[in-house]
């Protein structure tokens, strides 16, 4: 089962403020997701190598050659908010 | 107190590519047109995926085995998720369980013990940079500015082991890194410009009642020049001390610190975490394959490094003999200007005639010109065989140095300078060392003739008097020895 704590982990990496009813709501349905992906515990994988990649591929590179980018207003265009040059975000980093 | 220092860097390098690590992006420092350097996979936009820039690995690998690094022969990238605004993915393409190269050292030479010791490396593994956040420094909590500009630029991170012991050492290991790494090619290592950075972990290993006991880890973050390392870590093991004697923690009791630099205030600041603890949840990225990397692949960058300048500066003094000094000047003036030294010490045949003029006539002129040595008028294989007669004789230093600047007016006039203008030169100057002693012989004799109260000093032993007399004898001969006219003058009164 997961906890109160636990929950409210989580949503503090991913940045979610929620609400008591919604934390009481996710430890439910977050336990109720985990109980049903450890059916996998049952596999034996002790001679199973890990998996990087679901692809079997390996090497894939691009040679090292420029290509136009974006204009810069295009790029700022999805931006909540900009001067015209830069993204702008509430400050971040506070020096005490 | 007794008490041992114990540092490990973390340094970050950005790799010289014309492009970015994931996109076509220019790989270009372009601070004053910010984002201008974007596309939808800097941009962290749904729907775009990124392609590893082969030249990337490749200088990576180079690296990794010019830091004794064992290459893995398979290799991953992971996702390394933390929220911050230069990073418009939510997650840095890192990577977590199996970087590139592992398990290599740096040998440092300590002027200040005569020590040469060996710095472990942990990793050196590839990852892309962020964007650059530009905060409000009014105090007035503007918003912060955030320029994507640098976002995917390739970034290799070094991790060395707590192997350094005071802040001088982490000083010249990154003075020698930095070398190192320009000498391969592999970055500009301008750390104004941010390519090369380091994060300093600082902490003691105290000494009592027969207890190592160690003091919590600070970590000093994003120093950006030499002098900011040595200063920020000797500053904070001040602290520490200080701190350990007015209320001792061991590690462990309080949470390991994070601080930056003010280089102006000369202190440390302390910042807030990114997280409240680091919780990156990596996990491999599925937008990217592995890479694995064949032995005969290894062996063929390897051939591709260069004599390093550790080595170099080995066989300068232990087969040229020179000085360690002077090997000293010659290879940390970069990659290039050593090429030139050994071309024209395998010209003329002499070590340390070439060093003299190199490290003394080039370079001079060179700062006075402010040119670097790739633009430099007079090459290697001129000044070779200017320094070649000068070797067997046919020269004096003298006329050498006339003939050098001579070289070098001419190629203020436009002249193309080859060894051929060496000779006409020579021919027209009167430059030519004078081996003919009867005429040497002669020349002196009229001098001698002319001065005969000076010549009768020096015959009752006022030596000083013998310097006006070659003197005269030279503006006569150019092209004679000094040294050899006053034996001959000396043999004549003294005789």
């Amino acid at each position: 089962m997961l906890t109160r704590e636990d929950v409210e982990k989580v949503a503090g990496l991913a940045r979610l403020k929620l609400t008591e009813e919604e934390i009481s709501e996710m430890a439910d349905k977050l336990s109720q997701v985990i109980s049903y992906v450890t059916v996998l515990d049952e596999v034996d994988v002790s001679n199973v190598e890990p998996m990087a990649h679901v692809a079997d591929v390996a090497n894939i590179f691009r040679e090292d050659a420029v290509r136009e980018s974006l204009p810069r207003e295009a790029a700022l265009d999805n931006a909540p908010k900009s001067d015209g040059k830069y993204f702008l975000v509430p400050q971040i980093l506070e020096n005490a | 107190m007794d008490y041992t220092t114990i540092i490990g860097l973390e340094v970050h390098v950005q790799l010289l590519t014309k492009s970015k690590i994931f996109c076509g992006c220019a790989n270009l420092f372009n601070p004053d047109n910010p984002n201008v350097q974007t596309c939808p996979v800097c941009l962290g936009l749904p729907g775009s995926l990124p392609v590893m820039n082969r030249k990337a690995f490749q200088l990576s690998v180079k690296t990794g085995l010019a830091l004794n690094c064992d290459i893995a022969s398979f290799t991953k990238w992971d996702r390394k998720q933390y929220y911050y605004p230069d990073l418009p993915k939510a997650y840095q393409i890192s990577q977590f369980d199996l970087p590139f190269s592992a398990d290599g050292w740096v040998d440092i030479e300590v002027p200040s013990t005569g020590e040469t010791r060996r710095v472990r490396l942990i990793r050196a593994h590839l990852e892309e940079d962020a964007g650059k956040n530009i905060h409000d420094e009014s105090g007035r909590g503007a918003d912060s500015r955030v320029d994507l500009n640098r976002t995917g630029t390739p970034l290799l991170e070094i991790v060395t082991q707590p192997d350094i012991r005071s802040a001088e050492e982490a000083r010249i290991f990154l003075e020698d890194l930095r070398l190192m790494l320009r000498y391969l090619a592999v970055s500009d290592c301008e750390m104004q410009e941010g390519s090369l950075r380091c994060d300093a972990n600082v902490n003691l290993h105290v000494e009592e009642n027969g207890e190592t006991i160690p003091t919590p880890i600070v970590e000093i973050k994003n120093l950006n020049s030499f002098r900011g390392v040595e200063a920020a870590i000797e500053h904070e093991l001040k602290k520490q001390v200080k701190a350990w004697q007015t209320d001792p923690r061991r590690m462990g009791e309080v949470p390991k610190t994070t601080v930056g630099w003010d280089a102006n205030r000369n202190a440390t600041f302390e910042q807030r975490g990114k997280e409240e603890a680091a919780d990156y949840r990596y996990f491999p990225d599925p937008d990217l394959c592995p890479v694995t990397i064949t032995q005969e692949e290894v062996d063929e960058i390897r051939s591709t490094i260069c004599e390093l300048p550790g080595v170099r500066r080995t066989r300068y003094v232990s087969e040229l003999g020179l000085t360690p000094y002077d090997a000293g000047v010659i290879v940390d003036q970069g990659a290039e200007f050593a090429s030139y030294f050994d071309e024209v010490c395998v010209t003329c045949g002499d070590g340390k005639q070439a060093a003299n003029w190199v490290t003394q006539d080039v370079q001079r002129e060179l700062n006075e010109r402010k040119l670097e040595i790739g633009e430099f008028p007079v090459s290697a294989p001129v000044l070779g065989a200017v320094l070649k007669k000068v070797v067997d004789g046919e020269l004096t230093i003298k006329s050498g140095r006339e003939v050098f600047a001579t070289l070098l007016s001419d190629a203020g006039d436009g002249t193309r300078i080859s060894a051929e203008r060496i000779d006409a030169i020579i021919a027209d100057k009167g430059l030519g060392k004078e081996q003919d002693t009867g005429k040497i012989d002669a020349v002196i004799q009229a001098v001698l003739d002319r001065n005969a109260a000076v010549a009768e000093d020096v015959r009752n032993g006022r030596m000083q008097a013998v310097g006006p007399l070659i003197g005269q004898v030279m503006r006569e001969l150019k092209g004679a020895d000094a040294k050899d006219v006053r034996q001959m003058i000396l043999d004549k009164l003294q005789g």
